[in-house]
């Protein structure tokens, strides 16, 4: 359920004007509301975007997050690369080429 | 009336957010192709215009995530983006929520649907939009089929929707444009981003355009996940497109590889047909 986590803060985050007030007042604040794991909440506060890659996030929601964070386009796809070089392939999600996809 | 214009074309972010990118050679004469089709498009003078799209998560999300979404909204909103990223400005687009409403009812006779009476869109509706509508004065009837989100929705049960959506189109008194617009073979918002398999594209444009039923449902997702990316899966917008005009072939008017685009840029135009039955 985890991942399921990562990616409805992140959803709320692009889509929700409340949510982002809320993130800009209070991003701790924010984060407690999400059951997330101690990894997860490390992620959004380092910025880690190639972290959050790995760990699945889908990109049509990381790449809005992305640019939340000053990431510009070219800075975005770097980071994702520098993600897998760091912590490996991608673990679950759409991305992971383990993946049973019938 | 009936259905008057029936065609297809990309929505990657990347074709308006990042066109100065772009050769703009390339570029240009994609554009024009956009402006030949919402040309083709005004002198069938629509009354509302279908467009059936593949979301990214800006209305539907894994706790509760149709397979088929009908808009019913009397106007939606786009883009929910930002605006300086996607480079289109926030607007107000005319629904047409009595005409969703018996087009819905007219496919709920075969299709099991989801509709909603809110909805904004993203770049996946806008950027067409963007072009083939530019002053957004043409009601809209959003279709969203889920093609990020898997389970997904087979390709068979697509192309049936298509074939439902026609016969409901052709119920009603309006005159009724549909589009689709979705990827082929792409790696969006990947580190793969910018990959295109131009080869898998033109094949599976060839059968599109021969609106050949059969090899289209062949595709099978893992296939198309392994070569033509996640993107891949939203052929389901162009098999449903396909399925609104069954029996009917169309014609390529602009297929190229913009890799900055993310996507193999595509419009085509398929004819529209006989009347459904």
């Amino acid at each position: 359920m985890s991942l399921y986590a990562v990616q409805k803060l992140i959803y709320h985050l692009n889509r929700d004007p409340v949510v982002r007030k809320h993130y800009e007042e209070n991003f701790e604040g924010l984060l407690g509301e999400y059951e997330l794991t101690e990894e997860e909440r490390r992620a959004f506060r380092e910025s880690d975007i190639g972290l959050l890659y790995v760990m699945g996030v889908n990109g049509q929601l990381l790449m809005h997050y992305a640019a939340l964070r000053g990431f510009e386009w070219s800075a975005y796809i770097e980071a994702m690369r520098e993600g897998e070089r760091k912590y490996g392939p991608v673990r679950v999600g759409l991305y992971n080429r383990a993946a049973d996809r019938r | 009336m009936s259905l008057v214009f029936a065609g297809v074309c990309s929505h990657a972010p990347g074709i308006t957010g990042r066109k100065n990118r772009a050769d703009p050679v390339v570029r240009d004469a994609f554009y024009a192709s956009y402006d030949r089709m919402r040309t083709a498009i005004e002198a069938q003078r629509p009354d509302a215009l279908v467009v059936i799209g593949a979301e990214h998560f800006a209305n539907f999300f894994m706790n509760n995530m149709p397979a088929i979404c009908v808009g019913m909204g009397e106007h939606y909103e786009g883009p929910i983006e930002d605006e300086e990223w996607l480079a289109i400005k926030r607007t107000r687009v005319p629904g047409a929520p009595e005409l969703s409403r018996r087009l819905i009812t007219d496919i709920m006779e075969d299709i099991d649907l989801a509709y909603a009476q809110e909805w904004k869109f993203d770049h996946g509706i806008m950027v067409p939009l963007s072009f083939l509508t530019p002053r957004y004065d043409l009601p809209i009837v959003p279709v969203n089929i889920n093609c990020q989100g898997p389970p997904l929705i087979p390709l068979k049960r697509c192309y049936e929707f298509g074939r439902a959506l026609r016969r409901a189109c052709d119920r009603v008194p309006e005159r009724i444009a549909v589009i689709g617009t979705g990827g082929i073979s792409h790696w969006p918002c990947t580190p793969d981003s910018g990959k295109i398999n131009e080869p898998w594209d033109r094949e599976f444009l060839r059968r599109f355009l021969n609106n050949d039923r059969d090899a289209l449902l062949a595709y099978r997702d893992d296939e198309t996940w392994r070569e033509a990316g996640q993107g891949g899966l939203e052929i389901r917008t162009f098999i449903a497109l396909a399925g609104t005009v069954e029996g009917s072939t169309g014609e390529l008017w602009f297929y190229a590889p913009i890799p900055i685009f993310a996507v193999g840029c595509t419009i085509a135009v398929m004819k529209v047909g006989e009347r459904a039955a």
